[in-house]
């Protein structure tokens, strides 16, 4: 069952150095918020998986949490790098980055893989591309019934997954709409699970009999967190900040910028400060 | 006939080419503006489809991800990003895909990975986000990107999609059964492949471009079509939905003044 805690307890319980760690939501419900707690508490040696490393991870390899990044599309959607990504592939700043490098149909596969519990995810792709020639975690299988040749990868089975939604309700069931990417599946194939949500309510309320739901047994934690996906946004709450997106480029080209800004707007922050972007829309 | 900039006319002629019946899956940048002004023009019906699961989307202002709210609020249908890959694409029911590049070669190949060696990369870029599979798994692909020296190089640093590979019938030879890229439009001109050797070809120019500015702003010995095609200038009409998408998106992406 799902455990109501702050968010620094969540992380603390459940994120420790050296775990493959998914914070997911494709561009929707990013979980900012407890990225930045990780941040604080100083994480180290993180094997991080995401489809699309986003600011999040740009944050996160800067500040010198990570060891090893599974993705398929790290750039800054729209508006160009993820400086902090580039520093440290192209000059091992703060540290060396292994890099575990997909394509996006490779790893939602392999993220529903990981939830159905198996060891590898089966798809046609990768064909007459050069990512099997340095990724060993990207190989081909026959199927024995056709004799077509597929390309197999790895399933995601993170230590812990991490996820932004709308709502839960008082006993920590979790409910989220909108473009829910692979937030379930991510959940489904983790060992632990940590939940931030916009409100937490008596009841779901009206919803749909197939929306998206994690029952609370599929849940570590679930933590409150009023605009805990900003600069991303939450579907029916509030919009995408995209002028913070564009000032990113900005903040994350020069290393001393980036240090100053994550001093001022995470180090010496809490989760409270995600407050004022919260708002539900009418 | 109204003044317009060589992108302005990349994007009207590349949103020229899709059809209202088209399902068509949307790269981020030049083609979902392609996508959008086709929709908003001559289109109406068009299926547009994101990799974040939207379906038959239509927004009023341009994505800046390809997962803004935007799109999933003017979707017919959001599916999950598994559901997405698997069901649509590689389920076949797409039968056109625009997509844009860093870098591509005489055969359409697709470079979106790195500059340099990939261990040791001059520059990193974003990777390959959906590309690979929908380059092999839509029907038929577009390609949209200004050219330059830098952009049409002879040799692509990393192979992260395939276009026509070696060229001749070497896709069919990786055992992908669908057409590949079928055409290229830049701020320049249009390119084909040629129907045997699969080698992009110029076959037409836009407006007040010359055979030697195109083959300038390319890696290797481009091959010209005998008879170029000009390309029909923007109408005033597609202008004016094209600049107004531009203005609604800059205005949409605005920091708020509130804040």
């Amino acid at each position: 069952m799902a455990v109501f805690s702050s968010l620094a307890e969540a992380v603390a319980a459940n994120i420790r150095d050296g775990d493959t760690v998914a914070f997911e939501g494709f561009t929707h419900l990013i979980p900012f918020a407890a990225v930045h707690e990780t941040i604080r508490q100083k994480r180290r040696d993180l094997h991080l998986v995401r489809m699309t490393p986003d600011l999040i991870y740009d944050q996160l390899i800067g500040m010198g949490c990570v060891r090893k990044l599974t993705f398929s599309w790290g750039g800054n959607p729209g508006v160009g790098s993820l400086h902090r990504f580039r520093d440290a592939v192209e000059n091992d700043w703060p540290r060396p980055l292994e890099v575990d490098e997909h394509s996006h149909a490779a790893l939602a596969n392999a993220y529903e893989a990981g939830a159905a519990g198996l060891p590898c995810a089966i798809l046609r792709g990768y064909r007459g591309t050069q990512h099997g020639s340095v990724n060993p975690n990207i190989k081909s299988v026959t199927c024995p019934f056709t004799g077509e040749v597929l390309a197999a990868v790895p399933s995601i089975r993170a230590d812990c997954a991490v996820i932004h939604a709308q709502k839960a309700d008082r006993k920590g069931n979790v409910f989220l709409e909108g473009i829910v990417g692979v937030q379930k599946e991510a959940v489904l194939g983790a060992k632990r699970a940590i939940v931030t949500v916009e409100e937490v309510v008596d009841d779901l309320g009206d919803v749909s009999p197939n929306a998206c739901i994690l029952p609370s047994w599929t849940v570590s934690a679930v933590v409150e967190v009023p605009g805990g996906a900003h600069p991303s946004y939450a579907h029916g709450y509030y919009k995408r900040d995209n002028a913070y997106y564009k000032a990113w480029e900005d903040i994350g080209r020069e290393r001393e910028v980036f240090l100053k800004w994550m001093e001022e707007h995470v180090m010496r922050q809490g989760p409270d400060a995600f407050k004022r972007h919260a708002m539900k829309a009418a | 006939m109204a003044d317009f900039s060589p992108t302005e006319m990349m994007t009207v002629a590349a949103a020229r080419v899709l059809r209202n019946e088209d399902v068509c899956f949307v790269g981020i940048g030049m083609p979902s503006a392609a996508c959008n002004l086709a929709r908003l023009s001559h289109a109406p019906d068009i299926t547009l489809i994101y990799e974040s699961g939207t379906i038959a989307t239509k927004p009023d202002v341009l994505p800046l991800s390809i997962g803004d709210g935007e799109l999933c609020e003017t979707a017919l249908a959001t599916v999950s990003v598994p559901e997405m890959f698997r069901y649509w694409l590689q389920g076949g029911r797409i039968n056109r895909g625009f997509l844009g590049a860093a870098q591509l070669d005489r055969f359409a190949n697709i470079n979106t990975t790195v500059i340099g060696p990939y261990g040791k990369p001059k520059v990193r870029l974003p990777g390959s986000g959906g590309a690979p599979e929908i380059a092999t798994s839509c029907g038929e692909i577009f390609i949209v990107m200004a050219q330059s020296k830098r952009s049409f190089v002879d040799k692509l640093d990393f192979v992260t999609s395939l276009g026509h590979g070696k060229g001749g019938d070497d896709r069919q030879k990786q055992g992908v059964t669908t057409k590949g890229p079928t055409l290229v439009v830049t701020d320049l001109c249009i390119m084909q492949p040629d129907p045997v050797t699969k080698e992009l070809t110029v076959t037409g120019l836009h407006p007040g471009v010359t055979p030697e500015q195109v083959a300038a702003a390319t890696g290797w010995a481009l091959k010209f079509a005998p008879e170029l095609t000009e390309t029909p200038p923007p109408s005033d009409a597609e202008l004016a939905v094209l600049r107004a998408l531009h203005q609604r998106t800059n205005e949409a992406h605005q920091p708020k003044a509130a804040e």
